[in-house]
């Protein structure tokens, strides 16, 4: 099985943009969705709740999302919103 | 706490929450995942993001400190404006103060000393009840604390203050909003029923409840299953002592009584006066703008500030005026009256002023005594106030310290007000907080001021410590040939040598006699038996007394001067109770038993030892023999340890080969145990291999001549050494199995040793079963042990298992030249017999305390399988050593 995957590196400044770009890509996405956080040192409540809707958005497509270089900060707080088991990721 | 109608209303929060429509509760939901998100992202936070949020935080509630307590004031109708400006104030300031330079993020406190260290992991989402009396400063204590400690709240104010409080939310919200905090980190119920509240008290996400309100809310957040921190009712009673300044006390009893018109649940309700001072007192508080009233007066305001059913006080008093319940109840006062003074003659419901009275009227008890006065202040305490607040007023130190005693109160505030006072920070130095836990007695789950640390998970990350070991042996140890004249430079008045018969009479007493300085008065006593009772240790105390003995020669092998050492013990701690000394314990320098260290006499024990293997002669172990309940009792404790050891060879000289064998093997056992030990340290090990390194060389050319001068003194030396590294590191399974084998079947200790070492030494190597517990080792080493002492024997081998083989087989070597049986069987019991008394056998080793520094635990089944491998015989242990790799 072949898959296209899109991978979108996300900015510490301009996380929302990042997922919304990465949004836009869902359709072409047809197996997962790689998002490079390793230079997102920490995540706001923005952040948050646009990385929430776009792995909503990500779900109802059918698409996997991964996460890459999430630093264990930012892990530890994706775990306490419960958003842990709805990704995948990537060291 | 507060009784009000408002209050009332609120008392009793159902469990159900059944009647919330799906729009309410979608509602609620989103209150809590947005605390939820804020809290998440908040765990990110440092120290100095928090700090830079706080103090803007800070200074807004200071800037709006008077617009909050009018707001307050207008909403409620309670309290006085002026005093809701301070108590802002002081929820603001004084909380800053309290918590600016404390640490509340990472690493919160350390303690190298006990290489601790405690760190903070934030609660999350934290449901918080405010209450009517205190709205405002309330929420500004809670806002202030929780971006500290980086958490979430969700504000369920009281009804009646709610648009106060949420503008002190929104105040505090966005201050924190403009300086960095999460979004929605503070939200605020709107129009809320207590179906909400009960919704949110059980919601899954919700950390911590804080409820600062009345009874039923307090319950309502401990019935919720969720942890909780609430304040109970008070009933502040207040001891005015006859040493007390009454000038003082009275000023202050008015400051507090009066401050925001009596609404702090922590303010005197009851006053009980010592008659001596009590017309002086209230003549000062009339002075001070205080009404007394008379008996008419005091009832007629019972009846309308006392609810005569519930006998709580009734609402419409509280945070009201003095002069305006004074019209309530038609009592005519002067227009400046601070406080309504009711006497009273009693507590209870009889009584109806003596409860909780959050308005300015104040109880006053007039006592005869000092024990009817504190006996007073107990039943106000226990008529609604446990764990809440007491107050005395006294010089009386005695006095002081029994109120504190016998109040169950969580502050106990002296010679200040009680409501400011418990406040904290103002009169005293306990924290400054706007929630009172009132321990079990309230219902609470604490007694202290609410603060900080209550709103932080607290972490304590203990490193492994370098537990503290030691090495403890005689002061004097003289050894090698003719070691004995040394006990020529031992002045003594009196000396009492310690004896058995068949030493003294091949001269050995007379030999000890010879270097015993002159003038010296001596006399000998004889133990007859091998195996010392406590009767005839007894008899041995009776001579120490009756000669004034200072100095005890314990002349023999291991009972002797077993026995040598009680005696010693009960001659100069005569209440020294031997049973409750052999006491079991772990760890001796946690044992519950101590040893007597107050001395009636003091003697020197010289240990002259007779045989090379108990090593007793410089052990803190003494065995005694008790007959009567056909059993042995072991005491052990360093102050047991002689003073001074002599290990001369010829007193060894004509031991029989036999005893030669089986002292030589139980040293050998003792040295083999404590070099694999788990007390084992660089300082027994050096001494542990030492001895079995001289064991293997010497003991073979012992038995087999045994008037080789050098080898007898070899082994002499060598049961000494082993015995000191055993008196450190102790010994092991093997010697829980012999006691065991030995005392069932009456075998020799060290033949019994014997039967079990080979068998010992492979089970010991092998991957353990179970491991056991031990601060003093690293890793599992017992086989590469085995290993180094089979170098140190020159035995061979590439890999740490053929090493132990090597050792298992060159032990079996030993035994087999020293003549000991190959197996249990060859002592001549049957299987049936031995199978019998396997039961017995396996219980008598498993509680054996020998064990319990062995490397490994021994299972029951495996202390089974160890004494079928000894019945079986030599030649059957099979190394499985714990490792494979190249030695």
């Amino acid at each position: 099985m072949s898959l296209m995957a899109v991978w979108l590196k996300v900015d510490e400044e301009r996380v929302v943009q990042a997922l919304q770009e990465a949004a836009e890509k869902l359709d072409i996405a047809e197996g997962e969705v790689m998002l490079d956080f390793s230079s997102v040192p920490r995540i706001d409540v923005s952040g948050l709740m646009a990385l929430e809707e776009f792995v909503g958005r990500a779900d109802d497509k059918g698409v996997k999302v991964a996460l890459r270089g999430v630093n264990v900060s930012v892990y530890k707080v994706l775990k306490l919103v419960k958003l842990t088991s709805r990704l995948s990721f990537v060291n | 706490m507060i009784t009000s109608e408002a209050v009332q209303e609120r008392v009793h929060i159902p469990l159900a929450t059944e009647s919330l429509s799906q729009e309410r509760i979608a509602y609620l939901e989103g209150l809590v995942s947005q605390a939820k998100t804020a809290a998440a992202v908040f765990t990110q936070f440092t120290q100095e993001d928090v700090d830079r949020i706080v103090k803007p935080m800070v200074l807004a509630g200071l800037g709006q400190a008077q617009y909050l307590a009018r707001l307050a004031v207008e909403e409620t109708k309670l309290g006085v404006m002026e005093d809701k400006v301070l108590k802002n104030m002081c929820a603001t300031e004084f909380t800053y103060n309290y918590i600016k330079d404390k640490r509340t993020v990472g690493v919160i406190r350390e303690f190298p000393e006990r290489n601790l260290v405690e760190m903070a992991e934030p609660i999350g989402v934290i449901f918080s009840l405010t209450p009517i009396t205190n709205p405002t400063s309330t929420v500004l204590f809670k806002c202030i604390m929780a971006i500290k400690t980086r958490n979430a709240v969700i504000f369920s104010p009281h009804p009646n203050a709610w648009r106060c409080c949420s503008e002190a939310v929104k105040i505090m919200y966005e201050t924190a909003l403009k300086h960095g905090a999460p979004e929605g980190v503070f939200t605020c119920l709107e129009s809320h029923t207590l179906q909400d509240n009960a919704y949110l008290m059980r919601h899954k996400d919700v950390g911590l409840i804080d409820a600062t309100g009345g009874p039923g809310a307090v319950k309502a957040a401990y019935s919720s299953g969720k942890p909780a921190l609430g304040v109970g009712p008070g009933n502040t009673p207040v001891y005015l002592e006859k040493t007390a300044d009454v000038s003082v006390a009275v000023v202050d009893i008015i400051v507090s009584k009066t401050f925001d018109n009596g609404t702090i649940c922590a303010s005197e309700q009851t006053v009980v006066i010592d008659d001596e001072i009590y017309d002086v007192v209230l003549k000062k508080f009339a002075e001070l703008g205080t009404h007394i009233c008379n008996e008419e007066e005091t009832k007629l305001l019972a009846c309308t500030v006392i609810d005569p059913e519930t006998g709580c006080m009734q609402p419409i008093a509280v945070g009201q005026k003095a002069t305006d319940i004074a019209r309530l109840v038609g009592l005519a006062v002067k227009p400046d009256t601070k406080l309504l003074i009711a006497p009273i003659q009693g507590v209870g419901r009889e009584h109806p002023l003596s409860v909780e009275k959050l308005f300015p009227v104040l109880a006053v008890y007039r006592a005869k005594s000092t024990d009817e006065a504190l006996k007073v202040c107990v039943d106000v305490n226990h008529a609604g106030g446990l764990g809440h607040t007491a107050v005395i007023f006294s010089r009386n130190e005695e006095v002081i310290r029994k109120f504190g005693e016998m109040m169950n109160a969580g502050r106990i505030i002296v010679n200040s007000p009680g409501s400011v006072g418990a406040l904290g920070a103002v009169y005293n130095d306990l924290v400054p907080t706007f929630s009172f836990g009132c321990g079990t007695g309230g219902g609470n789950s604490t007694t202290d001021n609410v603060n900080i640390y209550h709103y932080l998970n607290i972490k304590r990350v203990a490193r492994r410590t370098q537990a503290h070991m030691w090495f403890r042996v005689p002061n004097q140890i003289y050894f090698n040939l003719n070691a004995v004249e040394n006990v020529r430079q031992f002045p003594s008045r009196s000396t009492i040598i310690v004896t058995n018969p068949a030493l003294e009479q091949i001269g050995h007493v007379d030999l000890v006699r010879r270097y015993i300085p002159e003038g010296t008065r001596v006399h000998v006593s004889v133990i007859p038996d091998a195996e010392p009772e406590v009767k005839v240790i007894m008899q041995g105390v009776e001579a120490l007394n009756f000669y004034k003995a200072d100095q005890i020669i314990a002349l023999g092998g291991g009972s002797v001067i077993d026995a040598a050492k009680i005696m010693k013990l009960k001659y100069e701690s005569p209440d020294a109770d031997l049973e409750e000394l052999a006491a079991p314990f772990l760890d001796l320098r946690k044992r519950v038993i101590q040893y007597p260290t107050e001395k009636l006499n003091r003697a020197r024990l010289i240990a002259i030892s007779t045989t090379s293997g108990t090593g007793s002669e410089v052990t803190p172990f003494a065995v005694l023999t008790d007959k009567e309940r056909a059993r042995k009792v072991t005491l052990a404790d360093y102050s047991l340890t002689p003073d001074v050891a002599i290990v001369d060879p010829q007193f060894v000289m004509s031991m029989p080969k036999g005893l030669t064998a089986d002292t030589g093997v139980d040293c050998l056992t003792h040295a083999l145990e404590a070099a694999v030990s788990s007390y084992a340290s660089a300082y027994t090990d050096c001494n542990a291999m030492q001895a079995i390194v001289m064991a293997f060389k010497y003991l073979p050319i012992a038995f087999e001549h045994p008037g080789d001068e050098e080898a007898r003194c070899m082994m002499h030396n060598a049961a000494c050494i082993a015995a000191m590294a055993f008196s450190n590191a102790s010994v092991g399974v093997n010697h829980a199995l012999a006691h065991a084998f030995g005392a069932h079947f009456g075998v020799a200790h060290g033949r019994a040793n014997a039967l079990m070492l080979p068998h010992v030494i492979a089970y010991n190597a092998a991957v353990p079963t179970k491991f056991v517990p031990s601060p003093y080792q690293k890793g599992y080493v017992a086989h590469k042990k085995y290993a180094t002492v089979a170098d140190l024997l020159g035995l061979g081998g590439h890999t740490v298992d053929e090493k132990v083989k090597n050792l298992v087989a060159a032990t079996e070597k030993l035994l087999d030249q020293l003549g000991f049986p190959r197996s249990i069987a060859d002592l001549g019991i049957s299987k049936e017999e031995f199978e019998r008394a396997m039961p017995e056998l396996t219980k008598l080793a498993f509680d054996d305390p020998s064990w319990r520094s062995n490397p490994r635990m021994p299972l029951m089944s495996e202390l089974a399988d160890l004494f079928w491998k000894a019945y079986q015989g030599r030649g059957l242990a099979k190394v499985t050593s714990a490792s494979q790799q190249t030695a």
